[in-house]
């Protein structure tokens, strides 16, 4: 008999390797008790969070955990049903209600989690003979939609406007076409320049979806997204968000202005072939949501801390993987995968808990310590999480005396 | 399309891929021989779209395993 795990004996090797370094497991954290958005028990030690993003700090808004707690009591811990059959509550219709007002949209459609919503979009959007062109960087949710889905699959250069183009122009006039895009890209923080990448859609017929995970409640005058920001709202066909950042639960969606958008509901695998959102679930989801309309001192907040953090590491000499802070997530570069990792088994030991990225979540060849900030982090919080950088990168094996 | 002129130009494209400077040739594989990772693969990919002016969909690289396969896909998709 062929053992068919064999075939992840290299990567096996490598996370044993990686362990017997005696170094924290990156990818095994465990999170013993949770205090707030910005602090938990880790290893019996109190630890900054610095790697959630929970950008708006929301999970324990009081409002959000009443609301939480009454749809439990009402409505039961569980769907245990598909949005098109029994698994509809009136929660799942308020939080959808919630985004159209957030979103100013006339449609929105709720999946259980981020990654659903982009593999059901994208599979579904683009079919047999239709082309989909992504941004190489885009995120494994979207790059998965595109295996489940039968359109052909064209790859552009990250940000390059101008590579856009060629592809797009190289591809049948008459064909459907997708344009897939992020607000901002989560793993350097980097955003799109979207003005650009959907004038070039546009000048070739395709449609457009930009996916705001990371950029809800703090770009754009509502919150939108990136593409708000950029004054974009009548130009994108397709916006895709999540639950799990700023709103602070579970959950993904999809919003948009589209007249026939509603019948995704029926021909879309990975909205109707799965339970729906645990009422709860939803209802604070629904809380949230309506809290982030006018929340300018928690995205206020959340962009000074943002701005502070990045100029604290860069004047300490740390490698910033973008030149400014363009989003919340201030990703710091490092050489390799060892040194990576020593760093960030030294920042757990200093009580600093940030996300160990390399390949193939990153681009290729580079290993990050992502930091991402919350709205409920404060000014002298990025005081203490800079210098336990700096302390922790002074315990290394082979740093220099300061 | 000249088939000898495109295998010879796609060697010197996969040749800054060579990281092993082991001799390349038609059944040369990507993943065995060359060992690129998936993210190589893709830069590799782009240079390819770029001097044929061609788009290489993902769904066919697949079946592309050698040197071989992927110069008879460009010339087919150059046509």
């Amino acid at each position: 008999m062929t053992d068919l795990l064999s075939k992840f004996d290299p990567y096996i090797a490598e996370h044993k390797g990686l362990l017997e370094t005696g170094v924290h497991d990156p990818f095994g954290v465990v999170m013993e008790r949770v205090m707030s958005p910005t602090r938990a028990i880790i290893n019996g030690r109190e630890t900054i969070l610095v790697g959630t993003y929970n950008y708006m700090g929301m999970t324990f808004d009081p409002d959000v955990i009443a609301a939480g707690k009454a749809a439990l009591d009402n409505f039961g811990a569980g769907s245990t049903g598909s949005r098109v059959l029994n698994g509809t509550f009136a929660p799942h219709i308020a939080v959808e209600q919630a985004l159209k007002d957030f979103y100013g949209t006339r449609s929105a459609i709720v999946f259980s989690t981020g990654y659903q919503a982009n593999l059901g979009m994208v599979s579904t959007l683009a079919g047999k003979g239709d082309y989909i062109i992504l941004d190489a960087d885009s995120h494994a949710s979207i790059y998965d939609g595109c295996k489940l889905g039968n359109a052909e699959v064209v790859r552009f250069r990250h940000n390059n406007v101008e590579d856009l183009d060629k592809r797009l122009g190289r591809l049948p006039a008459e064909a459907g076409k997708l344009v897939i895009l992020e607000g901002v890209y989560s793993m350097l923080g980097d955003i799109a320049p979207l003005r650009e990448l959907v004038a070039v859609a546009k000048k070739h017929n395709a449609m457009t979806l930009v996916d705001e995970a990371h950029a809800m409640g703090f770009f754009g005058k509502h919150g939108r997204g990136v593409y708000e920001e950029l004054g974009l709202e009548d130009q994108i066909d397709f916006v895709v968000g999540t639950f799990s950042k700023s709103v602070g639960t579970v959950g993904g969606f999809a919003v948009s202005n589209h007249p026939k958008f509603e019948i995704l509901r029926l021909v879309c695998n990975p909205y109707r072939f799965t339970a729906s959102l645990p009422p709860a679930v939803a209802a604070t989801a629904e809380a949230s949501i309506r809290k982030l309309m006018g929340a300018e001192a928690k995205r206020d907040n959340l962009w000074a801390v943002s701005r502070k953090l990045h100029a604290g590491l860069k004047a300490a000499g740390f490698r910033m993987a973008t030149d400014t802070p363009e989003s919340a997530i201030i990703a710091v570069l490092l050489p390799d995968q060892e040194s990576t990792v020593a760093m960030w088994h030294q920042l757990l030991e200093h009580g600093i808990y940030c996300n160990m990225s390399r390949p193939p979540a990153t681009p290729a060849g580079i290993f990050l310590l992502r930091c991402s900030l919350s709205a409920a982090h404060t000014l002298d919080d990025v005081d203490t999480i800079i210098s336990r950088f700096i302390a922790a990168r002074d315990s290394l094996p082979g740093a220099k005396a300061a | 399309m000249d088939r000898p002129a495109t295998y010879a130009r796609l060697i010197e494209l996969i040749e800054p891929f060579n990281k092993k400077g082991i001799a390349l040739a038609e059944s040369t594989s990507f993943a065995d021989d060359l060992e690129l990772d998936s993210l190589t693969v893709m830069d590799l990919v782009a240079n390819i779209e770029d001097e044929w002016d061609i788009n290489m969909p993902l769904n066919i690289l697949p079946d592309l395993e050698t040197v071989g396969q992927l110069a008879d896909a460009v010339v087919k998709l150059k046509g």
